[in-house]
């Protein structure tokens, strides 16, 4: 070593130098809860399960998701479609019961890999919101078939890079 | 003494005793700030606006935390460990000149709790003492590392004190009085400023202000990857608080005592010129008052500055090892420091000569840039190829 550098100063002011420029800088922080970063679309979040294009169900119960499923998260009872039934649901055969435990799946996505009938989707632009009952993990139809009013597409034009979450969810199509 | 006079001065102790709460408080706040801007981040800004309430949040976490004494510690020591460490740390403040005077009715009361004419020497009393506070805390917790976290701090204060009182005793024969306010009006005018006619000791003297505050790069009694947690290990809620607090409180008061001994304290360029036409303008008393506030007001934002500065420096240079620690204390520092006693002397005696120290420093530069121009070269280093 030199004695400049035995000496600590010039080497400690070019630190100072360093960390003051990082200072004014501008800072990579997001502010979470209020402003969400767009993950992109192919991020695996929240579970939906089809509608088609005149609002039927498309899910047909064949059971290849819940073999899929690593995480065994995926339950269902399968019913056949009756009379008069042509509007809700596309096959003759349909899920009466549909379940995901929250609790085991990780979001691997290979239910949707799995699916014959492109009835279940891991939406990119929704979370499974954090819960604090276990009776609130197994989320049935109610809170997985995909509501008329709030259709899910995935190739969102409308979808920003800048963080804006209703902007991102309120997709229509 | 007069009753007026003695509200005054009461009014003045309170308000230094507050304000050296609030500030240290606020450090708190300030050093999370300083630290997550230095790294890119935002910091704390959830409770409140900007997170200001955030020193109250945590002063209410840490009172809600359980008070927990070890069941093999001495008990009373380990209470009295962290208000010593408090006791000391408000203490020293009491013989700042925070201001010129109050000029009330016919009386002028200085802006300063006491002005003992030792005061340089009251300072070093309560500092020295600041050590016991962790001692004791280390010993009566019972623990190893607890008590090694505190031989550590105490060997470290007592090598860098040596240093510290050496490069004072510069400024001391050039003022001719040990009263921080003589100092301070020693340094009437911008280039009087001691850091211009004591550069070395004023780096000298940072420097070891550092170490007597155990503050970051000296910061080795609480050391997390050796010591756990140094000499605090056992503590927790309030007791721990009060630790941490006063190592805040210590910051503000050596930043203080560094702005009073190097900076001017209250004095700032023009201020005659200032507290003239304020007076002249304003009445004798009211103009005085005015120009005693930002006199003040200047000193705070030296202040300031200081405490600034430790942040910047905690959250720049990395931890020194222990023989480093000691190697700068005892054979660098202290030997600078004489070297510039000397050196101030013989200017003195010779006319009144006041910036002789700037030889020094003018000699290390030389030195430093002839032997790194002379220095082989270093080839870069091959990067293997892969």
């Amino acid at each position: 070593m030199t004695l400049a550098e035995r000496m600590y100063v010039p080497a400690i002011l070019s630190g100072l130098g360093i960390t003051i420029r990082h200072f004014f800088m501008k800072k990579a922080t997001i502010q979470y809860p209020e402003v969400k970063r767009y993950l992109g679309p192919i991020f695996r979040g929240h579970h939906v399960l089809k509608r088609d294009e005149q609002g039927r169900e498309r899910c047909t119960a064949c059971g290849l998701c819940a073999v899929a499923c690593p995480a065994e998260a995926i339950s269902m009872v399968a019913a056949e479609r009756k009379k008069g039934e042509e509007g809700l649901y596309r096959e003759e055969k349909y899920a009466a019961v549909y379940e995901i435990n929250m609790l085991r799946c990780i979001f691997c996505g290979l239910c949707e890999e799995a699916c014959p009938k492109q009835a279940v989707y891991l939406r990119h632009d929704r979370m499974v919101p954090v819960f604090t009952e276990r009776d609130q993990v197994i989320y049935g139809k109610d809170r997985l078939v995909e509501k008329l009013d709030d259709r899910y597409i995935r190739n969102n034009p409308d979808a920003q890079a800048t963080p804006t979450e209703p902007t991102l969810s309120r997709s229509v199509g | 003494m007069e009753l007026t006079v003695l509200v005054i001065k009461s009014l003045v102790i309170l308000a230094v005793f507050g304000i050296t709460l609030l500030i240290a408080t606020y450090s708190t706040y300030a050093e999370r700030k300083v630290a997550a801007f230095l790294q890119d981040r935002i910091g704390p800004n959830r409770a409140g606006p900007f997170g200001l309430l955030q020193p109250i949040a945590d002063a209410g976490k840490m009172f809600f935390k359980e008070d927990f004494i070890p069941a093999q510690a001495s008990k009373w020591l380990f209470i009295l460990g962290p208000c010593l460490a408090m006791l000391t740390a408000l203490m020293s403040s009491a013989v700042i000149p925070f201001g010129d005077s109050i000029r009330y009715a016919s009386f002028d009361v200085p802006v300063q709790g006491i002005d003992v004419n030792v005061g340089v020497l009251y300072v070093f009393g309560v500092v020295s003492l600041g050590v016991y506070g962790v001692m004791i805390g280390g010993w009566a917790s019972n623990n190893k590392f607890s008590l090694l976290g505190a031989i550590r701090a105490a060997s470290q204060n007592i090598s860098y004190e040596v240093a510290l009182g050496l490069s004072i005793i510069a400024i001391l024969m050039m003022t001719g009085s040990l009263s921080l306010r003589h100092i301070v009006d020693e340094q009437n005018g911008f280039f009087q400023w001691n850091v211009f006619t004591q550069p070395l000791g004023f780096v000298i003297f940072l420097t070891c202000a550092f170490a007597e505050c155990n503050r970051t790069p000296f910061d080795l009694p609480e050391c997390e990857t050796e010591l756990i947690g140094g000499y605090h290990t056992e503590y927790s809620s309030m007791k721990l608080g009060f630790y941490l607090f006063a190592e805040y409180i210590n910051m503000f008061t050596s930043s203080a005592i560094i702005s009073t001994l190097y900076f001017g304290g209250f004095q700032y360029p023009f201020m005659t010129q200032v507290h003239d036409a304020l007076v002249g303008s304003l009445g004798s008393s009211i103009g005085h008052n005015i120009a005693t506030g930002i006199g003040t007001a200047v000193l705070f934002g030296k202040i300031f500055f200081f405490i600034f500065f430790f942040m910047w420096v905690r959250w720049t240079v990395p931890r020194f090892r222990f023989d480093q620690l000691m190697n700068l204390g005892w054979k660098t520092l202290i030997p600078l420091s004489m070297l510039n006693v000397v050196l101030t002397g013989t200017g003195l005696l010779f006319d009144k000569f006041k910036y002789a120290t700037w030889l020094i420093v003018i000699v290390m530069i030389v030195l430093a840039a002839t032997n790194a121009i002379k220095a082989p070269r270093r080839k870069p280093v091959a990067v293997p190829q892969i």
